[in-house]
């Protein structure tokens, strides 16, 4: 009776399940992604339209948290157990490192067909492409190098947007001055990293490169590193007491509302100001960090294709191609706050920072001044990624001395390596 | 045993003022468990301006419910806007089966370690026991190699089978000390006049089972309702459960975090539970009385 | 005869299922955990045997040592606190109390909820900037402060209080089943010999309580060594590392940092952990009922 019971129960899972399973319809794609506020979720929307309407069934696995990585533990089960998406979203080296475990679709077909290769900038095509096969559609590039600055607060302070580090500390100092929190800032290792990034790089091109891409222990142990740290700690007196674990888009809304004078954010803030109905260049100005003008640290968001089934290839192949859509690449952006993937893509639907934001992309990438993002997993693999990330949150909370940070950030980069 | 309420601290005239010591001192310790509950509550009826000019704990002076039918029926979970809705239904379809079998199983396998011993029973025991204790995360890569294999991978069938696993231990564990304090005399008894495994379980031992069937339900329904990293892990687009849709619903990356529709969601994902605890809390301290606590 | 050999068989039968689940996904995966934390795993597991590099690895990190000694804060406290609390209103239910239906589950409510449910409501207390100072602050007391959140040193602390605010409930609910599991007889006899309710307690119940303190420490012990929603709903670990506790170390070493090796060999130090303070409980609980 008892077990009458229980195989009632288990075979009513079992058919619950097989239902399930059995709707699908012929052509679909799974996408893992963890897009899911209004604004991204909107856009992404713009894709699973697309593809519906040439009758690719769109099934949405989205799973937020952590900046994308509770979905990179999700993916490990769903590789782990044979049962892999049919795309998903990811970004810089995690790409690498999947394509380097052999699960990854080779997309060259389409990519031949479609000329990828001309209209994606070489920077992104590192992150696209592994052992010279395309694996993965990017879908934007964000910029990390940028600051956000109530107009007003900056009248106040003089008007002039700081272009060096210390009209930048003069203008923080005015702000100070006048009673407001000069640096709207979110204490988060991600947050503290894209500020350290972005101090690296006004630092120099070559620094940069050398320390947060090459990861030349002779550059991380540098006194311009330390030179670095110090202007961390210099940047923290400008922070108010309460910024521990606050979200950026909170700093964000500081900065809107006049209470905070400026933010170090990638792009993506922008879109939190355009939704407070703020204007570029009336309400608000956004510059390059001082001292970096002409240069780009970027991340992409892409699509990458896993190998499935015979049976889904189809949809797959359309999938990367209708990401690659230029129509798509600029709804998607206008949206999102970042460009195009696309080099090739007109500008008339961006406001004036998407404008610079593209323009900014194409200089920096015929000048060979577009690096990878280390806060954003472009500089280097995951590993090192967290353990910058360790050394410059720890600094930044005090927890270390500039040159305890420097011994430090070199040790825990060989260690993770 | 004996349930008697101690009849220790009874009130003697003179004790009054203690009387409402002891009474204050209750209601505010109530007061602060309430504290996070109020919070979310309250929250989840203000529109969001009133939320943003900033007293957390103050009645809102415009009551709204849109923000509870926003989080059930139209919040952005994915590239849609579904909300809760279909969610909870993937968290019900999985909790059912998986809080039964468990239960069932338990049942049986204290009445067998406890009725039927045989050699070694209590290493069994202590081995079934200790799995109560592993931290999940370690599963999660040769469970998903397991659960590919068996091809129940991304079903609800393979979450039911995940939870029933690791919810063993505990339903085993309830069930046992329960049944300890059962006189085995009954079930010699009934042995002797021929009665089965089976039939001496549902005739003898599972009509005064009703305390620790709540304890062990309540206790499985919780966990495996609230659950996050193997609903996340090893669900699938269409069987992910509520904990998940919450999860993305309140921790989405960018765009205004509409706090009253997260506050409303919330109290939704955790509904079912709170029910539960509220309606049968009588039943789980009578259930731990009769053998949870006690070895 | 035949049918009694069957009904010997059959416990064992339908006992089994379940024994071989548990071998398989306990204790197989403890074992494959052991294995992997000797192996140059990174981002999925991999087989290059590399015998103890990650153990010495893992204990050269201070992000480690952190964590452990975060745990130790966290525990004792958590812990203690966890078992006093829930002793006290316990023995405050237990005195007759009108509404006592009311009260209990009040008290019991938050271990039903996850910390993904009420994370969002404790980070908003907890924040001095809209929480509970700033709540102070508009109700005319000024010179409050509380913002322990925000301070690396204080920080662990409220990772605390709002843990004990979910188990502590928990385990009330268990001493009052003890509570009410204590003969009354006793309690006449004392009270006949003009002990005081205070002395009736401090002799007689409480030390009778011994078995549910075991169980409660037991119960809150793996809580706090398993404790990981708790931290990534209330801080992410921060500010700075403040409050990184082992099971967070090892979710993100195995699952965000690529380093499943280190992550590995830190999820046996917990395991080691665990089991250290489990199996000499089980040990002593299991003897006794040998000779029921």
């Amino acid at each position: 009776m008892i077990i009458r019971k229980i195989a009632a129960l288990a075979a009513g899972a079992a058919i619950l399940s097989f239902t399930a399973g059995s709707a699908v319809a012929e052509d679909n794609v799974e996408v893992l992604h963890w897009w899911t506020s209004g604004g991204e979720a909107a856009a992404l929307n713009v894709l699973k339209e697309d593809l519906e309407s040439k009758g690719v069934t769109w099934q949405d696995m989205p799973v937020a948290g952590g900046g994308g990585t509770e979905a990179m533990t999700v993916l490990r089960a769903r590789v782990t157990s044979g049962n892999a998406p049919t795309a998903v979203q990811m970004l810089g080296f995690d790409i690498l490192d999947w394509a380097q475990q052999g699960v990854v679709a080779n997309l060259n077909d389409v990519a031949d067909q479609e000329g990828w290769g001309d209209v994606v900038p070489a920077a992104l095509q590192n992150f696209s492409k592994y052992e010279g096969n395309w694996i993965a559609s990017p879908v934007n590039v964000h910029s990390t190098n940028w600051v956000w600055i109530n107009k007003a607060a900056l009248d106040a302070a003089g008007g002039k947007a700081p272009e060096t580090w210390d009209e930048l500390v003069a203008v923080l100092d005015k702000m100070k001055e006048n009673g407001i929190t000069p640096l709207a800032h979110g204490g988060q290792p991600w947050q503290d990293a894209t500020v350290f990034e972005a101090v690296v790089l006004s630092l120099g091109n070559d620094f940069y490169k050398a320390a947060l891409n090459d990861l030349d222990p002779e550059a991380l142990g540098s006194d311009k590193m330390k030179e670095a740290f110090d202007r961390m700690a210099k940047l923290r007196t400008y922070v108010d007491d309460n910024f521990s674990g606050r979200d950026w888009n909170l700093a964000s809304a500081m900065v809107i509302e006049g209470t905070g004078g400026m933010q170090m954010m990638g792009d993506w803030a922008k879109g939190e100001f355009l939704k407070a109905d703020k204007k570029p260049g009336e309400d608000f100005v956004c510059i390059r960090f001082p001292g970096t003008q002409g240069s780009v640290t970027f991340n992409s968001d892409q699509f990458v294709l896993f190998q499935v089934g015979e049976d889904k290839q189809k949809a797959q192949k359309m999938m990367a191609s209708a990401v690659m859509d230029p129509v798509f690449q600029s709804a998607f952006n206008v949206v999102k706050g970042s460009v195009p993937a696309r080099t090739d893509v007109p500008n008339d639907a961006f406001d004036d920072c998407g404008k610079k934001g593209m323009q900014d992309l194409a200089e920096a990438n015929t000048s060979g001044s577009l690096f990878g993002s280390m806060a954003h997993g472009h500089g280097a693999p995951a590993a090192v990624k967290n353990a910058v990330n360790d050394v410059v949150t720890q600094h930044f909370n005090g927890e270390l001395t500039s040159e305890e940070a420097v011994d430090e950030l070199k040790n825990a980069i060989a260690a993770a390596q | 045993m004996s349930a008697k309420p101690i009849p220790v601290g009874a009130v003697s005239a003179g004790n009054k003022m203690l009387r409402v010591l002891l009474y204050a001192v209750l209601i505010l310790f109530a007061l602060y468990y309430l504290l996070p509950l109020y919070v979310m509550t309250v929250n989840s009826v203000k529109p969001l301006a009133e939320i943003r000019q900033g007293d957390m704990l103050s009645l809102p002076s415009v009551l709204t419910f849109e923000p509870w039918a926003k989080a059930w029926s139209s919040a952005q979970i994915g590239v849609q806007p579904t909300g809760l809705k279909p969610y909870f239904f993937n968290s019900v379809l999985m909790v059912v089966p998986a809080v039964a079998i468990s239960t069932i199983l338990g049942a049986l396998n204290g009445y067998i370690l406890t009725k039927w011993r045989f050699r070694g029973d209590d290493v069994i025991f202590g081995l079934i026991l200790l799995s109560c204790f592993i931290p999940f995360q370690i599963a999660l890569i040769p469970a998903a190699r397991i659960l590919g294999t068996l091809g129940i991978a991304g079903t609800t069938t393979g979450l039911v089978m995940i939870h029933v696993v690791y919810g063993l231990g505990f339903t085993t564990l309830f069930f046992r000390n329960y049944y300890a304090a059962f006189p085995t005399e009954l079930v010699r008894a009934a042995q002797i006049d021929g009665a089965g495994f089976f039939q001496i379980f549902r005739r003898i031992l599972l009509p005064s089972s009703a305390p620790i069937i709540v304890v062990t339900v309540i206790w499985q329904f919780t966990n495996i309702w609230n659950d996050f990293l193997f609903g996340v892990s090893f669900g699938d687009f269409d069987s992910q459960p509520m904990t998940v849709a919450l999860n993305n619903l309140v921790s989405s990356s960018g765009g205004v975090k509409e706090y009253n529709v997260h506050f409303a969601g919330a109290i939704l994902a955790a509904l079912p539970t709170l029910i539960v605890y509220v309606v049968s809390g009588r039943y789980f301290v009578r259930g731990l009385m009769a053998g949870a606590v006690k070895g | 005869m035949n049918r009694n050999r069957l009904q010997d068989i059959i416990p064992r039968l339908v006992l089994s299922p379940s024994v071989a689940l548990i071998v398989v996904f306990v204790y197989a995966f403890i074992v494959y955990t052991f294995y992997l934390s000797m192996t140059d795993s990174r981002m999925l597991p991999s087989y290059g045997f590399v015998g103890f590099d990650n153990y010495e690895k893992l204990w050269a990190l201070r992000h480690w040592w952190r964590a452990l000694s975060n745990l130790a804060i966290f525990g004792s406290l958590y812990i203690v606190i966890c078992s006093v609390l829930g002793l006290f209103l316990a023995i405050l239910l237990d005195q007759k109390i009108r509404g006592e239906g009311f009260l209990r589950p009040i008290y019991l409510y938050p271990m039903a909820l996850s910390f993904i449910v009420t994370g969002t409501a404790w980070k908003w207390f907890l924040d001095p900037g809209i929480g509970l100072e700033n709540t102070m602050h508009q109700w005319g007391w000024t010179g409050f402060e509380f913002a322990w959140i925000k301070d690396r040193n204080l920080a662990i602390y409220t990772v605390v209080i709002a843990a004990v605010w979910q188990s502590s409930g928990f385990v009330m609910a268990m001493f009052l089943a003890g509570l009410r599991g204590v003969d009354g007889e006793i309690i006449k006899a004392a009270q006949m010999d003009g002990a005081s309710n205070v002395t009736i307690y401090r002799r007689i119940i409480i030390p009778m309580m011994r078995p549910v303190f075991l169980s409660a420490f037991v119960v809150l012990a793996h809580l706090a060594i398993k404790s990981y929603d708790l931290v990534v709903a209330l801080t992410g670990g921060g500010p700075g590392q403040a409050t990184e506790l082992p099971a967070t170390f090892m979710y993100s070493y195995t699952f965000t940092r690529n380093q499943m090796g280190i992550g590995a060999s830190s999820a046996i130090i917990m395991l080691v952990m665990i089991f250290s303070i489990i199996i000499p409980y089980l040990y002593s609980e299991l003897r006794p009922g040998r000779q029921r």
